[in-house]
C-alpha cells in the first residue's frame, strides 16, 4: 500500500495540515518510507489475537456524580486567540 | 397516482441528554441557560493535558434504558473517538461508542394510526414493534451562534460534555406517523425510567430522521438522506413528509437521490442538504486510549433494576389482569407515568372494585378538561384536582349519592377550586341524590296524573314515551332523583 | 554541592549549611552562564524560581515537623520537561502552537513535587510535542549533548538530560513515549526511570500517544530517581488510567544484595544492531552484575523487531487523534492570515507544527482511515498484545530484563534527519516496554566510541521498580559511571 499524490492531499486535508506543491511531494516520499517499513506488520499471523488498546488490563473507574468544577471563564479566555461576550470567535461557520 | 407506489422507510437516531448534575466526563453542571462558557471548563475546552473520567450516574441510565426496552446490556463496552474538525467540538474528536455499545437491541411497542400511503389501509389503530439496533453513551457538542460577531461565528462550549444516550433505532418505521410514534413512545419512556427531562425545547431529546422511499414490494432500501436535529414532533412530521415528497419527485423526475445531510427549515417547511460538503465523512474511529473498557456486573444491573420503577408493558399487563380494564383502556392510562399514578392513585383512594368507573373518568372528564384547559399530564404539570378528590366523587357515584351529570357539577367546582372535597361541594349546593322511594314515588305519582297522554302512548306499545316520563320525574326532582331507581319504579307502576 | 546527591542536599539543607535561595541561585546562575551553549531550557524566571525556593526556607524556619519540610525533598531544585503544564509558566511542549501558552494549571506530577517542597528552576526542552529522538524537532532549537556539543543529547527528553549533565539541575521529570527518558539518559550518562504505565497520573501532562506516555525522573543516581519517583507516583482521580494502587517508598529496597538476582539476556537485544563499542561496555556492567552476585540467564523476546514498527503505526494513531485539539480556536497559535474555517485550521496547523509531528499526524491519520484500519491499526494492536506476551514468558525465568538502552552513543547533529525510519529505530531497545506498559530504565555503564556515554537497560516486571532500583543502585554502589560529568563545565 503505497500513497500517491491524490492519497497525500486527502490524508492532509483529514488532518487540516495545509501542503504546498513541494511539500507535499517531499512529503509522499516520506509517508511512503514509513509506510514500506510498517507493512511488515502485514506479514505477522495473528489469528485469534486480541487487539491490546491499553497497556494496563483493568476496567473503568467511575466518577461520583457531583458538580466539582468553578466558572474559570476569564483565566481561559485570558489565553483564547479571539473571544467576545464570553465567546470564542471563528470565520463564519456555513452549514 | 405515486402515493401508493413508493414504500417509506425511516429510521430515527435519538439524542437523549441524561438527567445528571454534571458532565460526562468532567466535573461541569450541565445546569441550562449559564452565561457562554461559564460551565466550560479545563476538560471541556480540552486544554492540553486535560483527561476524561466517566461519570457513574451516565452509566446508570444506560441501563435503565436498556433494562426498559428489553436490550442486552454489554458487559464490557469501549468508548471510541470519533475524529473531525470542527469548531464547536474542542477535542477535535467527540468520545463516542462505536464497535460495542452499552446497550444493543430491545425496541417499543407503538400505537400508531395508518395513513394513506398503503392502498385499502383503512384509519384503525394499530400496534407495532419497532425494533432498537442500540443504544450507546456520548458527550454532546459545543453550539455554534451565527448571529453576526463582524461576520463570525461565536462558540460556546457550555453543553460540550453534556451528557447523551444516542438511541437508534432500526428502519422500522414506513411513515411519518409511525416515526413520531415512536418518538413520542421513546420520550415518554425515557421520562418515565426517570433518564432525561425530556426538555424539547431545550435540546433535551432531539432526532434524526434517516429517511428513504423504494417501490412497494422492492426489498433493497433507497438511498438515505439524513434529517438532523428535529426537535419538535410536529416539525419531524413535516420534515419527514416533505422529505418523502421531495425525495418521489426526484425519482420521478429520474434524478438518483444522493446520499446527504439535511436540515429542517421551520419557516418554509423544506429540507435542504447542509452546504458544508464534509468532505468523505472518515471519522477514523478508535478505542479512547485515555478510557478504559466499561464494566457492567450482572450485580449492578440487578441494582439498577431494582431501582426502576414499574415499565409501561408490565403496567399495562396488570392493568387488564388486576382491574379488568380493556387492552385499549390499559394502554392509554400507561401511556405516560404522570396518568398511570394519576390512575393509581384514584383507584386507591376509590377502591379497586370502582376501577372501570375511575379509568372512564381519568380518560374522559379529567383527560378532556386538561385538553380543554391546554394542559397536559406530563412531568412538571400538575393536575388541579387530585386524585383524592375525584375518588371522593366516584365514590359518591357508587353510593347512589350522586348522579353522572351531579358528578360532573361536582367535578367542575373542584376543578375551579370551590370546595374543599366532593362532600363538601354536594353540601353547599344540595346536590344530594333523591334515593327515597316514598318520595320518588309521590312524584311518580303526580308525573303520571298530569302526562295521561304519554301514558296512554305507552300503553299503546311505544317505548319513547316511557323516556319521557322519566325525563319528567327527572325534571321534577331537579335530576337529583336515583335514574335507575325513577326507572324502576316508573315501570313497576305502569306495568301495575 | 553542583555533584551532590539528593540525599546530600537534603541533609545540607536540613543542618542549614545551604539554604534554598543559595541552591537555587547556584544552579540558576550555572543556567545563564551555560544554557546558550546548551539550549537545555526553554523558559527559566529567576523571580518564580527564587519566591519559591524564600517559601521552602519560611517553611522549613517556621517548624521542621512541618509536613513538607520533613519531606527529603523540601527545598532541593529541580526542573520540568515543558511537557508538564505548569500554572503562571510558560509551557510549549518545545513547539510553535503553544510557545505562548501561560498555563491555568499544574500537571499532577507538578504538584506533587510542589507539595515536597521542591523548586523549579525552569521549564526543559524537548523534540516538540515529545516526537524525536534527538531533541532536533524542538520549535526552540536543538538542545545540546553536553559531552560534546556537536551531538545530539537523544530525546525526546533531551532538555531534562542535558541540563543534569551539565550541573544545570540536580533532578528533572521526562516522560517516556518510546524511550524518551531512558534514551536521553543513555546518550547523557544519567540515570533515568520510565515506571510502569498507570504509576504516574498523566494529568496536566501534554498528550503524544495516551496509551504509551508515562512521566518519570532522571537523575543522576538510582538512589536519586527512587526518592523522586516517591514523590511523584501515586493514584489520581483525573486520569482514568491511573491506578488505585498503595503508597509506595520506592527506596525501600536499595541496600538489597544482588544474590541470586536472575537476569534475563534476550537474544533479540545483542544482536547485528548493536554498535560494538556499547557491546563491549554493555558486556562488562553484566560481569560486575555477576560479580555482585546476579546470575544471568539467555531469554527470548521473538517479536521485539516488530516492536518499532507497531509503535510507528499506534504511536502515530493516537497522536493524530490527541493533537486535534490544537486548531487556534481556544488557544495557542493561530495562523495570522486566513480565509474560512477550513483554511484557518489548514493554516494554522500547518505553521504551528514542525515537520516531524506533521509527519506523524499524517501517519497516524492514515492508518486510522477508513480501508486501512483494520490492517495497520488493529493489526499493530495483535502485535501489540504478542510483545507483551513474550514478556510474560522471559519473566518466568528471570527478575529482570537487562540489554543496551540504545544501539549506538549520541550521534551528530543532522545524522539521521533525513531519514526518519533510520531515526525511529535508534528507540529499537525501549519501545517495547512502552507497548507492554513495563517498567524501564537507564543508568550509565561506562563510555563507548569518541568517550560518549553508554547506557544499560533495566527492564522489570509490571510494578517492579522497587527491585530495578535496587539492581542499578548496588552497581552504583561500585561503580562510578553516574556520577562522571563532562569536562569544561565545572
Amino acid at each position: 500500500m503505497s500513497l500517491n499524490q491524490e492519497g497525500v492531499g486527502r490524508i492532509a486535508r483529514l488532518a487540516r495540515i495545509e501542503l504546498s506543491a513541494a511539500e507535499s511531494a517531499a512529503t509522499q516520499d516520506q509517508l511512503n518510507d514509513i509506510l514500506g517499513f510498517i507493512a511488515r506488520l502485514q506479514a505477522v499471523d495473528t489469528t485469534g489475537i486480541e487487539p491490546m488498546a491499553h497497556a494496563v488490563d483493568v476496567v473503568q473507574r467511575l466518577r461520583p456524580d457531583f458538580i466539582t468544577e468553578t466558572d474559570r471563564r476569564a483565566d481561559f479566555q485570558a489565553i483564547a486567540p479571539e473571544v467576545e461576550g464570553g465567546l470564542y470567535l471563528v470565520p463564519k461557520v456555513i452549514e | 397516482m405515486s402515493a401508493t407506489k413508493w414504500e417509506v422507510v425511516i429510521g430515527l437516531e435519538t439524542h437523549t441528554q441524561l438527567k445528571t448534575q454534571s458532565k460526562i466526563f468532567s466535573g461541569s453542571s450541565v445546569a441550562f441557560g449559564a452565561p457562554p462558557n461559564a460551565q466550560a471548563n479545563a476538560v471541556d475546552i480540552a486544554l492540553p493535558g486535560m483527561l476524561p473520567v466517566l461519570n457513574r450516574e451516565a452509566v446508570v441510565c444506560a441501563i435503565k434504558l436498556g433494562l426498559a426496552v428489553g436490550g442486552k446490556i454489554a458487559p464490557r463496552s469501549i468508548f471510541a473517538r470519533k475524529n473531525y474538525f470542527y469548531p464547536d467540538l474542542p477535542k477535535g474528536y467527540q468520545i463516542s461508542q462505536f464497535e460495542t455499545p452499552v446497550v444493543s437491541g430491545g425496541g417499543l411497542s407503538i400505537k400508531v394510526s395508518e395513513g394513506t400511503h398503503r392502498a385499502g389501509a383503512g384509519n384503525t389503530a394499530i400496534e407495532k414493534f419497532i425494533n432498537l439496533t442500540r443504544a450507546h453513551l456520548e458527550e454532546d457538542a459545543g453550539k455554534s451562534l451565527h448571529e453576526d460577531f463582524h461576520g463570525k461565528t461565536g462558540i460556546d462550549l457550555n453543553r460540550a460534555g453534556i451528557p447523551l444516550l444516542e438511541i437508534v433505532s432500526e428502519p422500522d418505521m414506513r411513515s411519518s406517523n409511525e416515526a413520531v410514534a415512536y418518538a413520542k413512545a421513546l420520550h415518554a419512556l425515557v421520562q418515565w425510567i426517570g433518564i432525561c427531562d425530556g426538555n424539547m425545547q431545550e435540546g433535551s431529546f432531539r432526532c434524526d430522521a434517516n429517511v428513504s422511499v423504494r417501490p412497494l414490494g422492492q426489498k433493497e432500501f433507497g438511498t438515505r438522506r439524513e434529517i438532523k436535529n428535529l426537535n419538535s414532533f410536529r416539525f419531524m412530521q413535516q420534515a419527514i413528509d416533505f422529505e418523502v415528497q421531495w425525495q418521489i419527485n426526484e425519482i420521478e423526475e429520474g434524478r438518483a437521490i444522493q446520499q446527504a445531510t439535511v436540515l429542517f427549515n421551520s419557516d418554509t417547511g423544506e429540507t435542504r442538504a447542509m452546504r458544508s460538503k464534509e468532505d468523505a465523512h472518515d471519522y477514523r474511529y478508535f478505542p479512547d486510549p485515555d478510557l478504559l473498557p466499561l464494566e457492567i456486573t450482572p450485580a449492578w444491573i440487578a441494582k439498577v433494576k431494582a431501582s426502576l420503577p414499574e415499565l409501561p408493558g408490565a403496567m399495562k399487563a396488570r392493568f387488564e389482569s388486576d382491574y379488568g380494564l380493556s387492552a385499549y383502556d390499559a394502554a392509554t392510562l400507561s401511556a405516560s407515568r404522570e396518568m398511570a399514578d394519576y390512575f393509581e392513585e384514584t383507584l386507591t383512594a376509590a377502591g379497586r372494585e370502582n376501577a372501570k368507573l375511575c379509568a372512564n373518568w381519568v380518560m374522559g372528564e379529567v383527560a378532556g378538561r386538561l385538553n380543554k384547559d391546554g394542559m397536559e399530564m406530563t412531568a412538571g404539570h400538575t393536575v388541579p384536582l387530585a386524585p383524592t378528590l375525584l375518588a371522593g366523587i366516584i365514590r359518591r357515584i357508587t353510593d347512589n349519592t350522586l348522579s353522572n351529570k351531579m358528578a360532573r357539577e361536582v367535578f367542575d367546582a373542584l376543578w375551579v377550586g370551590e370546595g374543599k372535597d366532593a362532600d363538601a361541594v354536594i353540601a353547599a349546593r344540595g346536590l344530594t341524590q333523591v334515593t327515597d322511594s316514598g318520595a320518588i314515588e309521590s312524584v311518580i305519582d303526580q308525573v303520571l296524573a298530569a302526562n295521561a297522554k304519554s301514558v296512554e302512548e305507552f300503553r299503546a306499545g311505544k317505548d319513547k314515551a316511557f323516556n319521557a316520563l322519566v325525563g319528567q320525574v327527572m325534571k321534577a326532582t331537579k335530576g337529583k332523583a336515583d335514574p335507575q331507581q325513577v326507572n324502576d319504579l316508573l315501570r313497576k307502576k305502569l306495568e301495575a | 554541592m553542583i555533584n551532590a546527591s539528593l540525599k546530600e542536599l537534603s541533609a545540607a539543607l536540613a543542618q542549614r549549611k545551604i539554604s534554598a535561595v543559595e541552591l537555587a541561585t547556584l544552579f540558576l546562575n550555572r543556567i545563564e552562564r551555560m544554557n546558550p551553549t546548551l539550549n537545555a531550557f526553554i523558559t527559566t524566571d529567576r523571580d518564580k524560581t527564587l519566591a519559591q525556593a524564600r517559601c521552602a526556607d519560611e517553611m522549613r524556619k517556621v517548624g521542621a515537623d512541618d509536613a513538607a519540610a520533613a519531606s527529603s525533598l523540601h527545598g532541593i531544585p529541580l526542573a520540568h520537561k515543558d511537557i508538564f503544564c505548569t500554572q503562571g509558566w510558560r509551557t510549549t511542549c518545545g513547539s510553535k502552537m503553544l510557545a505562548n501558552f501561560i498555563s491555568p494549571y499544574d500537571a499532577h506530577v507538578v504538584e506533587r513535587f510542589a507539595a515536597a517542597g521542591m523548586v523549579t528552576l525552569g521549564k526543559l526542552n524537548m523534540d516538540e510535542f515529545a516526537m524525536g529522538s534527538s531533541n532536533e524537532t524542538s520549535f526552540f532549537g536543538a538542545v545540546k549533548n553536553p559531552w560534546d556539543v556537536s551531538r545530539v543529547p537523544g530525546g525526546s527528553s533531551g532538555g531534562s538530560a542535558a541540563a543534569i549533565a551539565a550541573r544545570l539541575a540536580p533532578a528533572a521529570t521526562g516522560t517516556d513515549t518510546g524511550g524518551s527518558i531512558r534514551q536521553p539518559a543513555a546518550l547523557c550518562g544519567l540515570t533515568g526511570l520510565k515506571p510502569t504505565y498507570g504509576v504516574v497520573s498523566r494529568y496536566g501532562m501534554i498528550a503524544f500517544a495516551s496509551s504509551l506516555d508515562q512521566a518519570g525522573p532522571m537523575a543522576k543516581s538510582a538512589e536519586d530517581c527512587a526518592l523522586l519517583l516517591t514523590a511523584m507516583a501515586g493514584f489520581d482521580t483525573r486520569d482514568s488510567t491511573s491506578l488505585e494502587r498503595p503508597a509506595e517508598d520506592y527506596s525501600r529496597d536499595l541496600n538489597q544484595p544482588l544474590t541470586g538476582l536472575k537476569i534475563g539476556l534476550p537474544k533479540e537485544f545483542f544482536g547485528a544492531g548493536m554498535d560494538n563499542d556499547v557491546r563491549a561496555v554493555v558486556e562488562a556492567a553484566l560481569d560486575e552484575y555477576r560479580k555482585l552476585g546476579a546470575t544471568t540467564v539467555a531469554v527470548s523476546l521473538p517479536n521485539s523487531e516488530l516492536s518499532v514498527p507497531a509503535y510507528y503505526v499506534i504511536a502515530p494513531a493516537e497522536a493524530s487523534s490527541n493533537l486535534s485539539r490544537f486548531d487556534g480556536v481556544r488557544y495557542g497559535y493561530r495562523a495570522p492570515d486566513y480565509g474560512d474555517l477550513a483554511d484557518m485550521y489548514s493554516k494554522t496547523r500547518a505553521q504551528g507544527f514542525g515537520a516531524e509531528v506533521k509527519r506523524r499526524i499524517l501517519i497516524g491519520t492514515y492508518v486510522l482511515s477508513h480501508g486501512y484500519y483494520d490492517a495497520y491499526y488493529l493489526q499493530a494492536q495483535k502485535i501489540r498484545r504478542l510483545i507483551a506476551a513474550d514478556f510474560t514468558e522471559a519473566f518466568k525465568q528471570c527478575d529482570v530484563i537487562m540489554g543496551p538502552t540504545s544501539p549506538s552513543v549520541a550521534f551528530a547533529f543532522g545524522a539521521k534527519n533525513a531519514d526518519p525510519v533510520q531515526m525511529y529505530l535508534s528507540d529499537i531497545y525501549t519501545i517495547s516496554t512502552n507497548l507492554a506498559g513495563l517498567p524501564g530504565m537507564s543508568l550509565p555503564c561506562g563510555f563507548g566510541n569518541n568517550n560518549m556515554p553508554v547506557g544499560l537497560q533495566i527492564i522489570g516486571r509490571w510494578f517492579d521498580e522497587t527491585k530495578m532500583l535496587n539492581a542499578a543502585h548496588q552497581y552504583q554502589q561500585v561503580t562510578d559511571w553516574h556520577s562522571r560529568m563532562p569536562e569544561g563545565l565545572a
